[in-house]
């Protein structure tokens, strides 16, 4: 009997393969094609970056046809400005990073791991945050900053970013959480292990996979902010990077060669970080059912 | 168990009343110590300027000093009665259709070409249909600023241009063609992301029911139909979700692309909020637009759960 399924299941694999050949072609075709919808504007722009403007124009495909234009890159490379908003967007990022998973991840164990008077409410008024988007509650983050006299200040956007964050970081980090075994609460307790101690020694360390994940979401969602940015801060010297480069795209609208200079500039760096972290962006998103 | 538990546990261990009270402040010391960070910063820049909004929009305010010219609904009332403000209503629901009815169809339809079967250099597919979604919205639209400039020397114009008889289309300047070209960006920058969400999806199928029905004789298209996708219900529902919400909060795109133009076809609630609330230093006014925003995603994710819980309810009876 075991045989014969065996037997069976074998049969249907292999002709299953067989028929599935064309299939396969069939599907590589589409994803081929699409992949190349994808990619085409962002080569198009990458090498853009390396032509004349008007190289560029006249064909967006193409590789430089005089020399290669470095000129666009020093221009950008050597102005004050450019370094001074890469030290701000870095500066956003990391703060955002730190305080969101600091903040998330006691949330996450006092909603996972302590009973206490109050738990459900509490977090419930927490997930209720998950509903307001940043671009409908700007105006009143707008006035509450001012009021705190925040304007101007990377401060200003970094408080408010971490708050809108922490909802979806708590969730991802409390189911984490919860699935470590209460036996080994249990036993760092009778070893005399305080409750903060369990939480620092046992809990993060076993937690590191989803800390890394809501890490990596919080530093794109850091890097990649423009609406708050662009209403809190009027000083051109506290700008991040992507303001700075909807200013110069302003100044230079024609010249599409610099503007694209910029734009690779800011690509690169995100890509390289995105083939590193790849596994832990798709954790993240997926509540670790999709393995990277 | 529970009785060792209780003897060993901090918190409920039985000893003298002066040790379990300690115990009681030690664990209050605690969750204070976790919770109030993070409730505090949750509170000061979120909770309460949202609460403060809705009392602001009540209010005919530009923003400097407090609020005194109190118009009770008057803000909503000239939104009602505003054409450009109503469009913009109407362009938001606009992405939200396509995007359900196009976007997420498409990213489904990418999942189950990439994540079924053992297809060889799968996550390499992956990676690359993903990587949109890890640029920043503003770098995504000024790319495609350049991708879909109206004049000839925009690159798709330049591209189609080889095709005989192409007319040059005004990508972002046509009034009746700029919302689609908007659509198309926003699908670029995140069908990766939802198709990625599906994939997880399928993973959690069982592929024993699928080769069941397989050996009873279902074409793949029937196993599709009633196997895979009732399976993924719960992602397919969070997608739809995700999708709504991510419609009407869509902003960066848009203004970096058209700011709302030409002469208004592009605007969405978010772009008019800040074109007619911000700049403009209108933060009643504003504060009432924000609240409509707010309504719409509050009263559309509820009750769309609220719906589904029904029908779910319903095919379980």
């Amino acid at each position: 009997m075991g045989k014969a399924v065996m037997i069976n299941t074998a049969s249907l694999k292999s002709s299953k393969t067989v028929r599935r050949l064309p299939g396969f072609a069939v599907r590589y075709i589409i994803l081929i094609a699409l992949c190349l919808v994808v990619v085409s504007p962002v080569v198009t722009a990458v090498l853009g970056s390396l032509r004349t403007t008007g190289d560029f124009l006249s064909k967006p495909f193409g590789l430089p046809q005089h020399e290669i234009q470095w000129v666009h890159y020093t221009s950008i490379l050597e102005s004050r400005t450019f370094w001074q908003s890469a030290q701000n967007s870095l500066f956003i990022t990391f703060g955002v990073m730190v305080l969101n998973v600091t903040l998330a991840s006691l949330l996450a164990f006092a909603f996972s791991r302590i009973r206490f008077f109050g738990r459900e409410i509490v977090f419930n008024i927490l997930s209720f945050g998950l509903l307001f988007p940043v671009v409908v509650a700007i105006l009143p983050i707008f006035i509450q900053i001012r009021s705190m006299g925040m304007i101007n200040s990377l401060w200003g956007v970094i408080f408010p970013l971490v708050a809108f964050n922490l909802p979806q970081s708590v969730i991802i980090l409390r189911t984490f959480f919860r699935a470590v075994p209460i036996e080994l609460e249990d036993a760092a307790y009778i070893d005399g292990c305080t409750r903060l101690g369990f939480f620092r020694l046992i809990l993060v360390p076993l937690a590191r996979p989803a800390i890394a994940a809501v890490a990596t979401l919080q530093v794109i969602a850091g890097w990649n902010e423009y609406f708050l940015p662009l209403l809190i801060l009027n000083d051109p010297n506290k700008w991040p990077l992507l303001l700075g480069i909807t200013q110069f795209q302003g100044q230079y609208s024609t010249d599409w060669a610099k503007v694209m200079a910029y734009v690779t500039i800011l690509i690169v760096p995100a890509v390289l970080f995105y083939l590193v972290t790849e596994k832990y962006i798709v954790t993240g998103l997926t509540g670790g059912e999709l393995k990277g | 168990m529970a009785a060792i538990r209780s003897r060993i546990l901090p918190g409920s261990r039985e000893r003298t009343s002066a040790d379990k009270r300690r115990q009681q402040l030690g664990k209050a010391v605690t969750v204070l110590l976790c919770i109030v960070p993070g409730m505090t910063v949750f509170l000061l820049f979120l909770l309460i300027p949202m609460v403060q909004s809705a009392r602001y929009s009540l209010y005919d305010w530009n923003g400097f000093g407090p609020p005194k010219d109190f118009v009770g609904f008057g803000n909503y009332d000239l939104l009602y009665h505003n054409t450009i403000f109503r469009s913009a209503v109407q362009h938001s629901f606009v992405i939200m259709f396509l995007s359900l009815g196009i976007q997420l169809p498409l990213s489904l339809i990418m999942a189950l070409m990439v994540g079924r079967g053992q297809l060889p250099g799968k996550t390499l597919f992956r990676t690359i249909l993903f990587v949109p979604f890890v640029f920043s919205e503003v770098v995504a639209a000024i790319i495609w600023r350049y991708v879909l400039h109206p004049s000839s020397d925009g690159m798709l114009n330049v591209v189609l241009g080889n095709i005989p008889g192409y007319q040059t289309i005004g990508w972002l300047s046509d009034r009746n063609v700029v919302l689609y070209s908007i659509f198309a960006v926003i699908t670029w920058k995140y069908f990766g992301f939802h198709m990625i969400l599906y994939m997880a999806g399928l993973q959690a199928v069982s592929k024993d029911l699928e080769d069941a029905a397989r050996i009873d004789g279902a074409g793949e298209g029937r196993v599709l139909r009633y196997i895979t996708l009732p399976l993924m219900g719960s992602t397919l529902r969070l997608t739809v979700f995700l999708s709504i919400l991510g419609s009407f909060q869509q902003f960066v795109i848009i203004w970096i692309l058209t700011q709302g133009g030409p002469v208004n076809s592009s605007q969405v609630i978010s772009t008019y909020l800040y074109k007619y609330g911000i700049k403009n230093f209108k933060l009643g006014y504003g504060s009432a637009v924000a609240f409509v925003l707010f309504a719409i995603t509050l009263v559309f994710s509820l009750g769309y759960q609220r719906m589904l819980m029904r029908q779910d309810y319903g095919d379980i009876t």
